[in-house]
């Protein structure tokens, strides 16, 4: 097997070693952190909406953790632009490794979808329909 | 001494006993390094369990009949052996729990809640286990007591001075892990077991990570309690023992309530029956205990010290093939005799989890994560570690497997 781990495709390497949209945003409409506690994975997101306050418009996250948990955060942040939030409400943990486009092992799951959860937590707080301080997957 | 006693340990015959290390998966052979979890069992032990299900399952103590009769005197002489193993004074003072965990929170409930309140200090180390440390938090803040931690320097060996200085007066209880699960290092158990008696304190060793691979003498430690777990010394799941002194654990209320730790039961009140079952209401593991009992003679037929000279063979062998590497970063004491059979480690830009991921594609069973060390993980700067552990039945090939796939992470993550 050896290089031909499944988990570690080229596309997810990538966004590891380069990630897009890394950083903080200057006045995002909101920002979420959250942390994988099983891995120390950690992810903070920054969202920013348009004028219609449902479209996102930017997204830029910082954190510290696994490849996986790192490249989904990447891709994740490429990938929500233009969407709603009802959008990214709909999201599952399914979109999220289509996304990745590699198969992930469950042990390895809850860090391919702690981004997501991040901005689906930080979604909610804004809209007033969540009071977490901080997103934890869950184990 | 130890090379000696190597050479005669036939590691060949003993892996003929573990079907389970012949597996593959994609064509791989499992290379077993995550022992300090939990060991594998030996086909001894597999067969006392199910020749006890096929042979002489009944439910223990009160039973007239000819199967209950059995059943009970194989459950009440596994604690016999255990106590013989660990030179306890006899079965009252052997009780069967879950595992570790659960004999930690016996202690800390059945004594703790009870005895401890403000002002009293509760002493553990900064490399405890989850088991102890978030329990006796959790004592803590019901009580009032206050909860403090012997520092560990640079090495990863505890500071003994600042051990002396916070078991004082005050202190009603010290926990202490014998062999830390993550760092590897053995504690002077003895010594600080010494310490908090001349405080009039109490001492609770966690043994998990010792009594597999040790010769363990609770009566020479004096140790008030001493704990560990029957899955990781090639005994089965869902049994632990407690060890307690048979004084403390008779003042001691029970910490579960139902059948079986009676003695008298009216509809107003009811008491305790005698040790050990005073501390083991409800059908116990019976299967679980006749497969410990298996497990220690298995143990005791290689012989403790050869199985401590091996594990530690093989662990000084990885520490100094990782140590080689440039790029690995290893966490506690070198290698000696107050360093047990894991190792801890961290590839430079290599998350633990995806090393660990990569590993999994050799077959190679690793753990990585926090092994429910947390704050010593925060303390040592790192989200996660590598550990690979040592049993008797592996090999300095399979040492080898694990240093050789270090460089399909490097590859990648380079």
């Amino acid at each position: 097997m050896g290089l031909g781990s499944d988990m570690y495709r080229q596309q997810i390497l990538d966004h590891y070693k380069n990630p897009r949209n890394y950083g903080e945003l200057e006045d995002p409409t909101f920002t979420h952190i959250g942390e994988n506690p099983m891995c120390g994975d950690e992810i903070r997101m920054d969202v920013k909406l348009g004028d219609d306050e449902e479209t996102i418009e930017h997204v830029a996250f910082k954190g510290d953790g696994c490849a996986i948990s790192q490249a989904s955060a990447s891709m994740l942040s490429k990938e929500l632009r233009g969407k709603t939030l009802e959008e990214l409400q709909e999201m599952n943990r399914d979109d999220v490794i289509d996304m990745l486009g590699v198969d992930i092992s469950p042990m390895r799951v809850k860090c391919a979808v702690l981004a997501e959860k991040v901005a689906q937590d930080g979604a909610e707080i804004y809209q007033g329909e969540l009071d977490v301080e901080k997103t934890t997957t869950e184990d | 001494m130890s090379q000696q006693n190597l050479e005669s340990l036939d590691v060949g015959a003993i892996r003929d006993e573990f079907p389970i290390l012949e597996r593959e998966f994609d064509g791989q052979q499992v290379v077993y390094l995550d022992n300090a979890a939990t060991t594998q069992t030996p086909d001894p032990v597999v067969d006392a369990m199910s020749d006890y299900y096929r042979e002489s399952n009944a439910n223990i103590h009160r039973g007239i009949h000819h199967l209950s009769q059995e059943a009970s005197i194989l459950y009440e002489e596994a604690h016999d052996r255990v106590a013989e193993f660990i030179n306890a004074d006899g079965r009252e003072e052997v009780i069967f729990t879950k595992n570790t965990t659960e004999s930690e929170n016996l202690v800390a409930y059945a004594w703790g809640l009870n005895e401890l309140g403000p002002g009293d200090r509760v002493v553990l180390t900064e490399m405890e286990h989850h088991a102890s440390l978030v329990t006796w938090q959790q004592i803590g803040e019901k009580t009032g007591a206050d909860v403090e931690y012997i520092r560990i320097d640079d090495d990863g060996r505890l500071d003994m001075d600042h051990a002396r200085e916070l078991i004082d007066d005050d202190t009603a209880i010290l926990s202490a892990v014998h062999v830390s699960n993550t760092l590897g290092t053995v504690n002077p158990v003895s010594e600080l077991t010494d310490l908090a008696h001349e405080h009039g304190a109490l001492s609770f060793i966690d043994g998990a990570q010792a009594v597999p691979n040790r010769p363990v003498d609770v009566e020479a430690i004096d140790a008030d309690f001493y704990a560990f777990s029957g899955h990781k010394m090639a005994g089965p799941t869902g049994i632990g023992v407690l060890y307690g002194k048979q004084h403390l654990l008779e003042e001691m209320e029970p910490y579960l309530y139902g059948g079986g730790m009676i003695r008298k039961v009216t509809y107003e009140e009811s008491t305790w029956g005698d040790l050990p079952w005073k501390f083991e209401p409800g059908t116990p593991q019976i299967a679980e205990a006749v497969g410990l009992e298996a497990a220690i003679d298995w143990l005791e037929d290689i012989g403790m010290e050869r199985i401590q000279a091996h594990e530690e063979e093989i662990a000084r062998y990885a520490y100094e093939q990782l140590e080689s590497e440039e790029d690995v970063e290893i966490y506690g004491p070198e290698p000696g005799p107050d360093r047990g059979g894991l190792v801890s480690f961290n590839v430079e830009g290599v998350h633990a989890h995806d090393l660990a991921s990569i590993m999994n594609d050799h077959t190679i069973a690793v753990r990585a994560g926090d092994h429910c060390t947390q704050p010593l993980h925060d303390k040592l700067g790192v989200p996660a570690s590598t550990r690979a552990s040592f049993y008797v039945y592996n090999t300095r090939e399979e040492v080898d497997k694990l240093v050789a796939a270090l460089d399909d992470a490097r590859q990648l993550f380079a």
